[in-house]
């Protein structure tokens, strides 16, 4: 029935030497799945009427000059059970890098091995890699059987080598297959060998069980994209993503995280489609019951199985740049639908890629090493143990300065790590030269942070707003970094957890530090409702010595939620916006600000010039601490 | 629980890849040609994002030579989408003097094709467009067996085979600098029969010449192609035959096949049983040298 066929996808590794192109066009052209125009091609490119069977698979004209393979090709056949997708790898060890692309979505890998040869370094390097990208069914196809007179001993020591080697790296399902791909021999059509009695290759691949654990595991779902139908659209946003683990099903409870907000989950849809459930790797869009505030790179998962979040990744790494992995390094890091900074912390150990086994580090990783690797995150990631879950346990990191991809991650462990200990050792603060007190002398200012805490309509922008603009006005560099700004960019990636809210504060604050350094008036208008997060705003500012005023715009919450103009007090006493300052979460308010505005009382100008009366005092004339 | 189903899993993929270009590039455009697989994309696109809008407008090249049932599908179809379409058109490359035209309605064979690459990326250029979806399939030649799902292009619009970045997992890495642009692809994994298959599944219309239908043809290179007034047979006999087309290009090399099949499950019957690949069949542009495609990939074709 081709309406229930199902999708394998395998990655095949071995050399040009080994004949993995040769067996590649054995199968096409013994499933009858080559199409005449291929078949010519093959046959030009032959000799002495004999087709080339590699001619097929070797696609880039470089490839064709060099007669190797250099690149991961994808081909395609069907069968009327399955449909496959055969990643074709290069087996070279300076190609260990396609090997790992290949292998990190295939369900199942044949390894080629030459019989005269038999398990040599580089089979052994092909079947750890695909052990630790997580497949879980090895095939050795012991190729070359009629060069050794299809020995049947030959062939079952290589095979017990092979299993003993599968089950050293925890793969349950190994098989060996001998097998000739140039005379055809056991890859589509059995061969002559009658002391064989396995299936041929083709029959073994269509009824490996691929795909009987669909659903099972832990719910996790990354959101990818919201859609927010138009005006007079069918009402609510729908959450859309592709299905990660577990089963999903309308009415179930589910967590949102970073967030942390519990919510249900109302419908599922594709489409037109309502759906009853849904499972790896449905792409879907959901509905939830809560008015939250969901964004790209949540997770939504089940509270009694939600993945633990933490900044310190225990991974191993394959890199795959030329450049060299340095500790200190700092990449952008991709998992699921989720980008954060991270800074390699550590090379705690090299693997030796035949086996896993732990070298001693090195001090530096280079081009197809694989390693393990403690990494830094700016933000909290939600993931899993990369042998738990194929999806949620990857990750790429990506250079900054060129946009490559420079290595593969899995996950092994995350742990909470400390918020602000990114920074390595190594780092050291790099002076300019320039000292702060000429810099302003030079400038003929004098650099501050503002700092306004309030709750949310209390009336902080605007008071910030104006004192920017009598600033400007007076000549004074000045610039307000308003909350709902930086979250477009600095602080795209972050949602409104007391964790994200803590870690938007810290960077808000650097960089309200370094504007304030160089000597321009920061204007900061953030909610900020932690006592604690605007004390270690505070501390960065008194230990670099910048003058830090915190002004607390004080209106009661019956004027906020009048103002309103976003209409989020209403929403919020509705239930519909969660953690919400004022209403339904809390706010410590400042003991000892520089500055208490009454915010229902006092006239915007009144406000904004009693703040500027306060710079003054932390000017250069008035012997600043800034100056000693 | 069952093992997905193999189009299944393909959709699956395929709406996950246009949401990430989506929420990670900055201006998508989607290629439309009219064909049967950027028909697909567009069902595709509305998987991924109905009830909302598309985030991307939909691209045609026109060269001026489309067959008019694809014009005519081309504008109802987007229309009924309530989407916006632009139309770049070499005719106005040619005007403007960026290119020569290299069609003469006197010698079959000859046609547009290399020029829509320059009206391709001066419109990229002029709408700033960072990403473009195309229907390209891995199966359909051996040069794109390597192809990315996303395709880096330089400021050029040039493809090189080896600075392409590793596809791991679903981690699409779609960082780009100011100036270049990606193609993304999809349906890369998609086979031709995939495409009917999905065709069939999700009762999408198709341009009327995928259909047999009557249609004065003549013999050119091994190629059934049609009379009209972008080609002229001169003295090469002419018939009226029963054919239908298996991609649709321009009117000036995309060849007809003799058929009789005038439904979607006939279509796909006779697909199933085809012994020749799709494009060496019905695509003159691609039998040129063995290495044609790899070539006009460099150069920025889609």
């Amino acid at each position: 029935m081709p309406g229930t066929r199902q999708l394998m996808r395998l990655a095949t590794a071995g050399s040009v030497d080994d004949g993995k192109s040769t067996l590649i066009g054995r199968l096409l052209l013994d499933a009858k799945l080559l199409l005449e125009d291929t078949l010519d091609a093959m046959h030009r490119a032959g000799t002495n009427g004999t087709p080339d069977l590699a001619a097929i698979t070797d696609g880039l004209r470089a490839e064709r000059e060099q007669g190797i393979t250099i690149d991961v090709a994808y081909r395609y056949f069907t069968t009327p059970n399955r449909s496959f997708i055969i990643a074709d790898t290069p087996g070279h060890e300076r190609y260990t890098r396609n090997m790992v692309t290949g292998a990190s979505t295939a369900h199942l890998a044949v390894i080629l091995i030459d019989a005269r040869n038999g398990i040599i370094e580089q089979s052994r390097r092909h079947t750890a890699i695909s052990s630790l990208l997580g497949i879980r069914h090895l095939v050795a196809a012991v190729n070359k059987m009629d060069l050794v007179d299809w020995d049947e001993g030959r062939f079952r020591e290589i095979e017990s080598e092979f299993g003993s080697l599968a089950e050293r790296l925890g793969v349950e399902d190994a098989h060996a297959i001998p097998i000739s791909a140039l005379k055809g021999d056991n890859v589509v059509e059995r061969g002559d060998a009658a002391w064989y009695d396995g299936p041929p290759l083709l029959e073994h691949l269509e009824q490996v069980d691929v795909a009987s654990d669909r659903g099972a595991g832990p719910l996790r779902l990354p959101v990818q994209w919201v859609i927010r139908p138009e005006d007079g659209g069918r009402g609510e946003r729908r959450y859309a993503g592709q299905m990660a683990g577990g089963t999903l099903r309308p009415g179930d409870e589910v967590v949102v995280l970073p967030g942390g907000s519990h919510t249900t989950v109302t419908a599922i849809e594709q489409l037109d489609e309502q759906l009853e459930s849904a499972a790896p790797p449905d792409s879907i869009a959901v509905q939830i019951a809560d008015d939250l505030d969901v964004g790209r790179g949540d997770l939504i998962a089940r509270v009694e199985d939600a993945p633990a979040g933490g900044r310190e990744l225990e991974t191993t790494l394959c890199w795959l740049a030329t450049a060299p992995l340095r500790p200190g390094d700092r990449f952008t890091l991709k998992h699921t639908t989720r980008t954060v900074r991270a800074t390699v912390d550590s090379i705690e150990a090299l693997l030796d890629v035949a086996t896993l086994e732990r070298v001693d580090p090195p001090a530096e990783l280079q081009l197809n090493d694989i390693a393990r690797v403690v990494l830094r995150t700016s933000a909290d990631l939600y993931a899993d143990p990369y042998d738990q879950n194929r999806t949620t346990g990857a990750f790429i990191l990506i250079d900054d300065h060129t946009n490559d991809t420079v290595a593969a991650g899995l996950v092994r462990e995350v742990r909470p790590g400390e918020a602000h200990s990114h920074r390595s050792p190594d780092v050291t603060w790099h002076e300019s030269g320039l000292e702060r007190k000429e810099r302003w002398a030079r400038l003929g200012t004098h650099g501050a942070t503002f700092w306004l805490t309030g709750l949310p309509a209390s009336g902080k922008s605007t008071i910030a707003a104006r004192l920017e603009r009598r600033l400007v006005e007076a000549g004074r560099p000045a610039y307000l970094l308003d909350g709902d700004n930086v979250r477009h960019g600095l602080s795209g990636d972050l949602g409104f957890s007391p964790g994200d809210r803590r870690e938007n504060i810290r960077r808000v604050a650097h960089v309200a530090r370094l504007m304030a350094d160089s000597g321009a008036v920061a204007i900061v208008s953030l909610v900020s409702p932690s006592a604690r997060d605007r004390a270690l705003a505070r501390e960065l500012h008194e230990a670099a010595r910048v003058p830090f005023i915190e002004v607390y715009v004080d209106t009661p919450v019956e004027v906020c939620a009048q103002r309103d103009p976003k209409g989020l007090y209403a929403r919020a006493r509705a239930g519909e916006v969660r953690d919400f300052t004022g209403i339904s979460a809390p706010y410590d308010a400042p003991e000892n600000p520089e500055i208490l505005v009454h915010g229902a009382e006092e006239d915007v100008d009144a406000a904004a010039a009693r703040l500027l009366e306060e710079l003054e005092k932390h000017g250069p004339e008035r012997g600043s601490p800034a100056f000693d | 629980m069952s093992a997905p189903e193999h189009l299944h899993a393909l959709e699956s993929e395929a709406i996950h890849i246009m949401r990430e270009v989506a929420a990670e590039l900055e201006r998508p455009v989607l290629m439309f040609s009219g064909g049967k697989d950027s028909i697909v994309l567009l069902r595709l696109a509305e998987k991924a994002f109905r009830p909302g809008p598309f985030p991307f407008p939909v691209l045609h090249v026109d060269t001026g030579h489309n067959f008019p049932e694809v014009l005519e599908y081309r504008d109802r179809r987007v229309q009924e989408l309530g989407e916006k379409l632009i139309v770049a058109k070499v005719q106005d490359t040619i005007d403007a003097g960026r290119a020569h035209d290299e069609w003469d309605p006197r010698k079959p064979g000859s046609s547009r094709n290399r020029l829509q690459t320059i009206t391709l990326l001066d419109a990229l250029e002029e709408h700033r467009f960072d990403a473009a979806f195309g229907g390209a399939r891995r199966d359909e030649e051996r040069a794109r067996a390597k192809e990315r799902v996303f395709s880096f292009r330089d400021e050029l619009g040039q493809w090189d085979p080896r600075a392409q970045r590793p596809e791991l997992w679903n981690l699409y890495n779609g960082r780009i600098r100011r100036g270049e642009h990606v193609r993304v692809f999809p349906i890369s994994n998609w086979t031709e029969l995939d495409v009917w298959r999905y065709i069939e599944r999700e009762e999408l219309e198709l341009p009327s010449i995928y259909f047999a239908h009557p249609r004065e043809v003549f013999q050119h290179d091994g190629m059934l192609l049609a009379v009209s007034e972008h080609v002229d047979p001169g003295r090469a006999e002419r018939e009226t035959a029963s054919v239908r087309y298996r991609t649709v290009g321009d009117m000036t090399i995309t060849g007809a096949v003799r058929s009789d099949a005038a439904d979607i499950p006939t279509v796909v019957a006779e697909i199933a049983a085809t012994r020749v690949t799709e494009r060496g069949e019905t695509r003159a542009d691609d039998r040129t040298s063995e290495a044609a495609m790899e070539d006009r990939k460099r150069m920025g074709y889609f």
